[in-house]
């Protein structure tokens, strides 16, 4: 596997505020990484260090082998970009636009239309920005993040402002991107959206990474409990309770229904016992613990200690 | 080199497209035009040097407006982008910084050559056409003070791009431009003016009169054009200080040409190093 972006103990400070300390992973080609934190945990500066738009105070960084910030372009030719906030001239068309930045990285402006066709602007792409609504906006800046068939994709909140159609046509080509060998970075709050499409989840909190890891390992290190749901009969509810002991941490939902909060190790010895025949059990429902639930336990369990 | 030349494009592509072309053209036109034919009124029609005397009105009209002008166009050039988002994403391609300021500064340049080139080309062209005889000598005189403006317009972009990479927002960089362009142009050659007369010719001697004079483009840009040539100081008065300077038309454009490169490379400078 090729690692395309490495960052190596890399801390940056702006005057006396360290936004982001002594972070160091790497990125290897053809996954999705999810980039997950609160508003000031450190997300768009270490887009913006990948980048090379500022200097780490301390560390090192390789993007596609070079140094972001040494002024070397190779790099960045392959390397596409989604600010967070998109914003363009407004007085140029959306197709002038591209063609700008199809001209800094040297496409040919061939590539134009099919872009703006994959992004749905085709019917706009000769109205001025100025008249594009949020949503078009955003889509425009997905096409120029997409000019020159990147390896490196750095997406800073890319689905804001999207309409739910949209977003899917986006992670498509997203995934597509992925599967020819891109290294697709999103950055964004939106972490039930992200837990389908990211393969692996890196969690920053006040500068520091805090987590990193598959969905499946941070599950693991986390030791959150799966929910389960039990829906049992009217005349069941009474007696389930000793049927399943111990239950362990349980509680009633309304009259028929329990939910318990269950370990990963006892989950499918008490799986077994409510599905036994002959049970009470009508209907049952198995949740693992959302992105939503692992982020919050890792940034408390990093406030603990401190 | 090609980056530069992208960027550039895309400064005169905007600038069309927000009139900022035809607002300054149609204005400089327009003063031009006006000047050359209520401006020959004094002399009256027995004047045979009459592009002489446009060349004197319209230097002073350029004086006025090309820096305020180069300024306008320019203090936004660096924080604007800032402000308003379009820079960080311009400088996640493979572009220094130094070829987007360099391309703007091309792109504004070309804005206010055209502007100014035809502007007050319509004024001599509309002389010409209305049966005027002007000799080669006048027409020399007339390219010079066109060149010098857009000279003088270059060194005031340079200006307002060294404060628009320097200061952390627009509202700032307009006010420090509208002080910069009040200074060089009103209150300079006021104090300087209140100097040589409070002085009385004691302490400032000719040799730093020059160089005060040095010190202020518009200035730089007068002398050329009022001395450069013989008949242009008669009508504009000037011919004594002609005489007495030190400061030839050479080194006058030299000067000028400093104040475009050094403000410039300023700029270049606090714009690497700012942080994003």
């Amino acid at each position: 596997m090729t690692v395309t972006v490495e960052i190596h103990d890399v801390t940056k400070r702006f005057g006396h505020v360290e936004a982001v300390r002594d972070v160091s992973f790497t990125l290897p080609e053809g996954e999705t990484i999810a980039l997950v934190g609160h508003n000031g945990a450190g997300k768009t500066t270490l887009l913006k260090l990948m980048l090379g738009l500022i200097r780490p105070s301390r560390g090192n960084i390789r993007v596609l082998g070079e140094d972001p910030a040494a002024g070397e372009f190779a790099a960045r030719r392959r390397l596409g970009y989604l600010p967070e906030n998109v914003s363009f001239n407004s007085a140029l068309t959306g197709r002038e636009t591209l063609a700008f930045y199809a001209r800094l990285k040297r496409e040919g402006s061939g590539a134009l239309a099919p872009l703006l066709e994959r992004v749905g602007l085709s019917h706009a792409a000769d109205r001025r920005v100025g008249t594009y609504s949020k949503g078009m906006r955003q889509r425009l800046g997905l096409a120029q993040a997409l000019l020159g068939a990147p390896r490196i994709l750095l997406l800073d909140e890319p689905t804001t402002g999207l309409d739910p159609a949209l977003r899917q046509s986006f992670y498509e080509i997203i995934e597509e991107l992925r599967g020819h060998g891109a290294t697709v970075l999103l950055s964004s709050h939106a972490l039930t959206e992200l837990e389908e499409r990211a393969g692996r989840v890196v969690i920053m909190n006040r500068g520091l990474k805090v987590a990193d890891g598959s969905l499946d390992e941070l599950r693991r290190i986390a030791q959150l409990p799966t929910r389960i749901r039990l829906k049992v009969a009217a005349s069941g509810i009474a007696d389930v309770q000793s049927r399943l002991a111990p239950l362990g941490d349980w509680r009633r939902v309304n009259g028929h229904m329990l939910e318990i909060a269950a370990g990963s190790d006892q989950k499918i010895e008490l799986l077994r016992r409510a599905t036994a025949e002959s049970g009470p059990i009508e209907d049952v429902d198995v949740a693992p613990p959302t992105l939503d639930e692992l982020y919050a336990h890792f940034l408390r369990s990093q406030e603990v200690p401190r | 080199m090609r980056n530069i030349l992208i960027v550039a494009g895309k400064e005169i592509q905007e600038g069309l497209r927000n009139r900022w072309v035809l607002a300054t053209t149609l204005l400089l036109a327009a003063l031009a035009l006006t000047l050359t034919f209520l401006g020959s009124a004094p002399t009256g029609n027995v004047g045979v040097r009459a592009l002489d005397v446009v060349i004197v009105s319209l230097s002073s009209l350029t004086i006025f407006l090309v820096p305020l002008i180069a300024l306008l166009i320019s203090h936004d050039a660096i924080v604007g982008e800032m402000e308003r988002g379009t820079m960080v994403l311009l400088l996640s391609y493979p572009v220094a910084r130094w070829q987007v300021l360099l391309g703007k500064f091309v792109g504004h340049l070309a804005i206010l050559a055209f502007a100014t080139l035809v502007g007050y080309g319509a004024a001599a062209g509309a002389l010409a056409a209305t049966g005027t005889t002007i000799d080669s000598q006048s027409w020399v005189a007339f390219a010079s003070m066109v060149g010098s403006s857009i000279l003088l317009g270059a060194a005031f972009v340079a200006v307002g791009y060294c404060v628009s990479s320097l200061v952390r927002d627009r509202g700032t960089a307009a006010g420090i431009s509208i002080g910069i362009w009040l200074l060089f142009v009103l209150i300079y050659d006021m104090g300087l003016l209140g100097l040589l007369v409070v002085d009385q010719g004691r302490t400032v001697s000719g040799s730093i009169l020059s160089a005060l004079l040095l010190l202020n483009p518009t200035d730089v840009y007068r002398l050329f054009n009022l001395t450069s040539s013989g008949n242009v100081s008669a009508f504009s008065g000037m011919a004594g200080v002609a005489q007495t300077s030190h400061l030839t038309p050479p080194v006058l454009l030299a000067a000028l040409a400093v104040w475009a490169l050094v403000p410039l490379t300023l700029a270049a400078v606090a714009f690497s190093r700012r942080e994003l």
